[in-house]
């Protein structure tokens, strides 16, 4: 109802173009600005299970095996043929478990050039489609709805969903990273056609150069945050219906199937935007996934004494992982900020300074056009919910935020069906709860809640 | 200000458990993060959050009643000195008379609310909340100078045991804290609350001020309160028997509850909170829509059964607590619809109702408080209808789909 609605219009060049009325820009410190790209080899590579939700990891391999990039280090104990695999030719030098022997990385010590092939000719079937992609790797970079997880081997997706925009905070613009790789988008359309009966979306900025890739509908978007998150487009386009299974992914990811198809490789080298404002140089680095931070990172943070966060991804859906640490799905970003846990700021609450994010008009910063350099800090104290209306202006889909978190918060399952919970994945409440002054955790909250409705039904 | 955190970091190990002060932790709480703003940084989700918090919001709203406080303060002094005849109207003076007045209202309301919060979140672990500060400074304003100290603060006790407490504290209360403590005084007290001789202070305060005596000519009834028991028709009076301009009851020189009588100053908090995005502008324009609409059809069909159906729309926004209803206590986002149409239709009726109540229940000469109140409890049925639409819309889309 309201003003969910976005507005669609055809331009001349027939494309559909969807501008969300609802989202919010973050302005910060320490944007890449230069397009340069600089060769980083790590030291270290890291397979992260976690990253990838619905996976339950099974070991192939063990300390001191030799791999290949490609080869698989472990597999789904739900379904045999969904791999994880390495990014990197080398040696397994650590296998780390966590609490109740569970697997929290596979660590890989680069070294050699070997690389896994795949017989691509044989993937002209849907199911043999499904265990090419299955077998390289690349299957558990996309992710499913209902429940955000990996798509599972008996998904018959509706539609899919391909995102050719990031519009997080600092992001780089996947776009400049496909460009030129036309062939390898069309093949890796032409092979998701054959897992799906419905359409393959690919949603781009308005005004983007992207040639149209054949199979597939491009769909243009204005560069307000959440645009560039597939669900979102998703939600816009056409939303998913209770016993709809839609799979969404982005442009990489699509790059990298079509590669695979052509020439049987999967590919994992990635473009890493090292941003935030405790970054000397914000630049771009050409790595692996899962490199060390430690080696992206190096001698680039800025050395002021202060405590600081290092956080693969955005500062809205990023995971902090320390100096040590690995870069995460989906492998994009890193952005390092102040930890905050230093400060002591005086009657905070009534602060007058200009230096204070908010989008809140008794804000001072509010009306100035610059960027901000925002700790981590929770900047205030978790509460109840206490203002209302203040999620629904940053979430453009038609599903009412607050009481869908509510009947997350109670375990009330038909409520949650009701109000929608099927279309939604954590990273759409990113930016709710940013704004909540109420400072829930509102996206740790949907995770917890979809795994339930999971394990319930 | 370093020197304060470090006496704060010195002192804080009394007030964990096993210190000797273990029993004010929450006390000791409330005024470290009033002093500094927490440092806990985001473990789980966003990495940032946004600058506003909880504290801000509040304090927010009690700016917004700042002008509201100093016009009753100063009317306060200037009906005492108006009804004792005075020619001459020194500033200072009746300011500090007004301040004098509402000081220990003021402070009976918040030691005894903000004591029982303090004592709830220390039996609930839990940081104290800062709900109770706009609602300690919402009490005094809504209720007449003459309230005797003693019920203002059984009724706080009632209201925040029984209204916010018991639910489970600030962000979960049905209705709002601060017109249940005007109601229970309205209901328990009806001889000290209403009536013409409550809403002017009639004694000399510290040597301050005049003493007045109800004679003749001389009437401390608000504007509502004489059209009430009077004849249709008839212009309301002021305290020595002057009648009442528009702009008077406008500026809000007139009898009446403290902080209530002047449009221009509620306007003024409404400014306020409209701009920093505080107060929902639907639920204050929704209000305003509904009393004028309700107002207009009163007048029309205006009768002396019912005398204040001869008030103009626009003079029943500017008489009585409506105005302040309005913008202070029907925009409390707890309690009011939280969904976006939702807000249309709860202001609307209580806009409605609150002058369908003032006019055609001879009972009730102000009829906002009640007006609220019950909206207050169909505000969940109201936000109900508007999820059932959201999801009936989503079973369309899922039975066309199929």
């Amino acid at each position: 109802m309201d003003n969910f609605a976005p507005r669609l219009q055809h331009t001349i060049k027939m494309r559909k173009t969807i501008n969300l009325r609802k989202g919010l820009n973050l302005n910060l410190r320490g944007g890449v600005e230069s397009e340069d790209v600089t060769k980083v080899t790590p030291s270290l590579v890291a397979v992260i299970p976690d990253d990838f939700p619905g996976f339950s990891p099974k070991l192939d391999v063990a300390e001191g095996d030799t791999v290949e990039a490609g080869m698989p280090l472990m597999h789904d104990k739900n379904c045999e043929s969904v791999k994880l695999v390495s990014p990197v030719a080398g040696k397994v030098s650590a296998v780390v478990r966590g609490a109740r022997r569970k697997i929290e990385r596979v660590v890989i010590a680069p070294e050699g050039n070997g690389s896994l092939v795949h017989d691509a000719g044989k993937a002209t079937s849907a199911e043999t489609v499904k265990t090419l992609l299955m077998e390289s790797g690349l299957w558990a970079m996309m992710r499913r709805r209902p429940y955000d997880i990996i798509p599972q081997a008996a998904d018959k997706p509706r539609d899919i969903f391909v995102t050719a925009m990031d519009t997080a905070p600092l992001a780089w613009d996947p776009e400049t990273l496909a460009a030129g790789k036309t062939a390898e988008l069309a093949a890796g359309v032409k092979a998701l056609k054959q897992l799906t009966s419905g359409n393959i979306y690919i949603g781009i900025k308005n005004g983007s150069q992207m040639p149209d890739i054949a199979g597939a509908e491009m769909v243009e978007f204005n560069t307000l945050h959440p645009a560039g998150n597939a669900g979102a487009q998703a939600a816009n386009i056409s939303p998913v219906n209770k016993g709809e299974v839609i799979w969404t992914l982005d442009i990489i990811t699509l790059a990298r199937i079509g590669k695979l198809m052509l020439t049987g490789k999967a590919d994992f080298e990635t473009t890493v935007a090292v941003t935030g404002s405790e970054v000397k140089t914000p630049r771009l680095i050409n790595t692996v996934d899962g490199a060390d931070v430690a080696r992206l990172t190096e001698g680039n943070i800025v050395d002021d004494g202060r405590n600081h966060r290092i956080i693969s991804g955005n500062v809205l859906t990023g995971i902090p992982v320390g100096s040590d640490g690995f870069l995460r799905f989906p492998y994009r970003q890193i952005t390092v900020i102040p930890e905050g846990d230093d400060a002591d700021e005086f009657m905070g609450w009534a602060s007058l300074s200009p230096s204070k994010m908010s989008t809140n008009r008794s804000f001072l910063g509010h009306f100035l056009n610059r960027a901000f350099s925002p700790d981590a800090r929770l900047q205030g104290g978790r509460r109840g919910m206490i203002m209302s209306g203040e999620y629904d202006k940053v979430f453009p889909m038609d599903i009412l935020p607050e009481y869908l978190i509510k009947a997350i918060m109670s375990r009330d399952i038909d409520q949650m069906e009701a109000l929608g919970i099927y279309e939604v994945a954590p990273e759409d409440f990113a930016l709710c709860e940013y704004v909540d002054p109420s400072k829930l955790e509102l996206q740790r909250i949907v995770r917890e809640g979809l795994d339930y409705l999971r394990s319930e039904i | 200000m370093k020197a304060l955190r470090n006496y704060l970091n010195r002192v804080k190990p009394n007030f964990e458990p096993g210190g000797k002060l273990h029993a004010f932790r929450s006390v000791f709480d409330g005024f470290e993060t009033f002093l500094f703003t927490p440092n806990t940084t985001s473990t789980s989700g966003v990495n940032i959050h946004d600058s506003l918090d909880s504290k801000r919001v509040m304090i927010i709203v009690v700016m917004a009643l700042m002008p509201c406080l100093f016009f009753g303060m100063y009317n306060t002094g200037y009906q005492n000195w108006l009804g004792a005849g005075a020619q001459s109207f020194p500033f200072w003076e009746i300011m500090l008379y007004g301040f004098l007045a509402i000081l220990p209202r003021i402070a009976v309301t918040y030691i005894v609310g903000l004591g029982i919060e303090f004592i709830v979140a220390q039996w609930r672990r839990e940081e104290i909340q800062e709900g109770f500060l706009v609602t300690g400074i919402l009490i005094p304003l809504i209720c007449p100078i003459e309230t005797p100290l003693w019920m203002l603060a059984v009724a706080t006790a009632f209201s925040v045991i029984f209204v916010k407490e018991v639910f489970g504290g600030t962000g979960y209360n049905v209705f709002n804290v601060a017109l249940v403590t005007r109601a229970f005084l309205f209901f328990a007290y009806p001889a000290q609350m209403s009536g013409d001789n409550v809403f002017v202070s009639t004694r000399p305060i510290l040597g301050l001020g005049y003493n007045v005596n109800y004679a003749d000519g001389i009437s401390g009834a608000t504007p509502l309160g004489q059209i009430a028991t009077s004849g249709a028709g008839e212009q309301p009076l002021n305290i020595i028997g002057d009648p009442i301009s528009t702009w008077d009851a406008f500026l809000g020189l007139i009898p009446g509850s403290f902080g209530e009588t002047s449009t221009l100053c509620i306007l003024i908090g409404a400014i306020i909170l409209l701009w920093t995005g505080i107060a929902s502008w639907r639920i204050i324009l929704s209000v305003v829509a509904g009393g004028l609409l309700m107002g207009w059809v009163a007048n029309t069909f205006q009768t002396p059964t019912y005398p204040a159906s001869f008030l103009s729309p626009l003079d029943q926004l500017l008489y009585g607590g409506f105005a302040f209803a309005a913008v202070f206590m029907a925009t409390d986002p707890v309690t009011a619809a939280r969904t976006g149409v939702g807000k249309y239709i709860y202001g609307f009726l209580v806009g409605v109702v609150a002058i369908l109540i003032r006019v055609y229940n001879n009972g009730y000469p102000e009829g906002a408080m009640l007006a609220v109140l019950l909206m207050n409890a169909l505000a969940p049925l109201i936000d109900y209808c508007v999820v059932q639409a959201n999801i009936n819309r989503r079973m369309r889309r899922t039975k066309t789909s199929a």
